[in-house]
């Protein structure tokens, strides 16, 4: 027998009842691959300390409560401004990516120089090189301009390692706008600094704001390494050096620290739910050739 | 495309920004570690150059342990996610009811940030009270408690395992994009002649996705190969570095023990690796734009 007939399903989409068990059973497994670390991270964050350090282990929190949401603001002291900063380094880098990127996305998307290609694979290249190959001199560089332990030091590096991905992206929205856009403001007799601002930027603009989305994401998921290693500034650290922190220590409050994991992921998840549709297409965008 | 000489410089203009901002923060630092690999740059105020004696240091024994390491790490890695992102992506695409659902929830170990996922991973991964150990001594597969950060092997296999998890995503997405851009009338014809489902996947589906699967375990390879926050978090490179690869192997000389100049060293050799996948991505891709266009 077939499962799910009805007179909207193509003949073909029709699954066998041990298909549809196959499949369930395969997407059950996969997804729990993907979930399991959050599934015993919520848990954790429930059990009590007590409980959590107990043989034998225990799956189900027993006692559970939400304590460990409220006392984690007196047990990890900076954790309000760790995310705070968070929120800061991501948005400042999204804004200078932005600032880079909108020009020079439309130079590749209209102009045809000699030289721009080889430009354009250059960019490319970069985003292949991760900041930690590039770790000894960034820090001299940074030393050099004053600038570590600052928040700078951890948006500077950054921003040139989200650039690749935004011009790609940028670049393939923009493509689609038409030439005869250019044409009819160059016979209105715009210049073309005008056509860019007037004519060009408000039409971009959709495309423009799925770039900042991807961009401040890929921002906040990454404020890792240049944080660790030209920041030791505990009031500028970004949330997850200042959740590592805590890992060293002897005796680690698990329940809040992964309490406190969970604050700090909500915001990814809630653009998940709401933005999912642009952030496929455009974190994808980065690896799709045009 | 505009091409008239008239515009030439607005055009460079756009660009300039973003050019000189890489140039200062990525080119230049990559000619500056070329060129700290032949001094013995340190803390010291001095700095001399040295020739090749960093390269002398590094060429022994150990060096060649890490650098093999690395590219099995890789390889591992590399080939899980594309195996289970494969898998991934031909079952989110059965047309059963909550795909779109399953989809959404496919994602997070990707968009949340790194380190944080990591966090999760080193306690699952502890031998006293995570859930790994714990669920297999339940269901009494293992005697004792296995604290699989604690032995080379495991430790090995456990931050390839999280690799994977923060890679798999990203693969499985794009190969859902590949596979629902195969025109539905290749399957509408195989299924009229009576092809089973195995054979329109093994005839239809596979061959035609063979592009993105090459495209994107060639990206998966350089990014797999510049990991660097999973083991330094996991593991620190440890137990007794039997997850030491390249990029931890880097930073503990360069900004551990301060060594920027040996650092940069081995940092040049990373260089010298990734510019190759890069011009072999680059060619590949090139290719497979050329057979698609003929």
């Amino acid at each position: 027998m077939a499962l799910f007939r009805d007179e909207n399903t193509p003949m073909i989409d029709r699954y066998r009842w041990w298909e549809i068990a196959a499949i369930y059973g395969g997407i059950a497994l996969f997804l729990f691959f993907l979930l399991a670390p959050f599934l015993e991270g919520f848990l954790v964050s429930l059990k009590p300390l007590a409980q959590l350090f107990s043989s034998p282990y225990t799956f189900w929190p027993e006692n559970g409560s939400f304590n460990a949401y409220f006392t984690m603001w007196t047990s990890v002291p900076g954790f309000g401004w760790y995310i705070f900063n968070s929120f800061l380094i991501s948005t400042v880098a999204t804004v200078i990516v932005l600032l880079l990127v909108v020009p020079a996305s439309y130079a590749f998307a209209r102009f045809d120089y000699k030289g721009m290609g080889m430009v354009l694979g250059g960019f490319l290249a970069i985003s292949m090189f991760s900041g930690a190959v590039l770790l000894i001199p960034l820090f001299r560089l940074m030393r050099t301009l004053g600038l570590l332990n600052t928040y700078f030091a951890m948006i500077v590096p950054g921003v040139a390692f989200l650039i690749p991905s935004a011009i790609w992206l940028l670049r393939t929205y923009m493509k689609r706008i038409p030439l005869e856009m250019n044409e009819a403001a160059y016979m209105d007799g715009a210049s073309q600094f005008y056509t860019f601002r007037r004519v060009i930027l408000p039409i971009a603009s959709p495309g423009i704001i799925v770039v900042a989305i991807t961009t401040f994401i890929g921002a906040y998921a990454q404020q890792f390494v240049f944080a660790l290693s030209f920041n030791s500034k505990t009031e500028y650290m970004p949330l997850p050096v200042g959740l590592f922190a805590y890992f060293g220590k002897q005796e680690v409050i698990w329940n809040e620290l992964m309490a406190a994991s969970f604050v700090g992921i909500t915001p990814a998840l809630i653009i998940i739910f709401f933005l999912q549709r642009y952030l496929v297409g455009g974190l994808t965008a980065g690896a799709v050739k045009t | 495309m505009i091409k008239n000489r008239a515009n030439m410089t607005f055009a460079w203009l756009l660009l300039a920004p973003a050019i000189i901002y890489v140039a200062i923060i990525v080119a230049w630092p990559l000619v500056e570690t070329v060129r700290l690999s032949f001094t013995d740059a340190s803390l010291k105020k001095v700095t001399n150059y040295v020739g090749w004696a960093n390269y002398a240091k590094i060429y022994n024994a150990t060096f060649f342990e890490v650098i093999t390491r690395t590219f099995t790490w890789t390889f591992f890695s590399v080939l899980f996610k594309m195996v289970i992102g494969t898998c991934g992506a031909v079952l989110l695409n059965a047309a059963v009811p909550g795909r779109h659902l399953f989809r959404i929830l496919t994602m997070p170990p990707w968009i949340v940030p790194m380190a944080i996922g990591i966090f999760m991973w080193g306690w699952m991964y502890n031998g006293q009270f995570g859930m790994i150990s714990g669920l297999l001594q339940r269901f009494g597969l293992v005697d004792g408690p296995v604290a699989f950060l604690a032995y080379g092997n495991s430790a090995y296999w456990a931050t390839i395992i999280t690799d994977v998890w923060i890679g798999v995503p990203m693969v499985t997405i794009y190969f859902l994009a590949a596979i629902q851009a195969i025109p539905k009338d290749l399957h509408e014809a195989a299924w009229t002649d009576g092809a089973s489902r195995w054979t329109r996947f093994r005839r239809i589906t596979l061959p035609l996705m063979m592009p993105a699967i090459i495209t994107m375990s060639m990206l998966s390879l350089i990014a797999t190969f510049n990991s660097f926050d999973i083991i330094w978090i996991l593991t620190r490179g440890g137990p007794t570095g039997e997850t030491t690869t390249m990029i931890i192997d880097t930073y503990q000389t360069a900004i551990g023990s301060k060594k920027y100049g040996e650092g940069a060293a081995r940092a040049v050799v990373i260089c010298i690796f990734l510019s190759m996948f890069c011009i072999a991505y680059f060619r590949v891709t090139r290719r497979l734009a050329a057979t698609d266009n003929a």
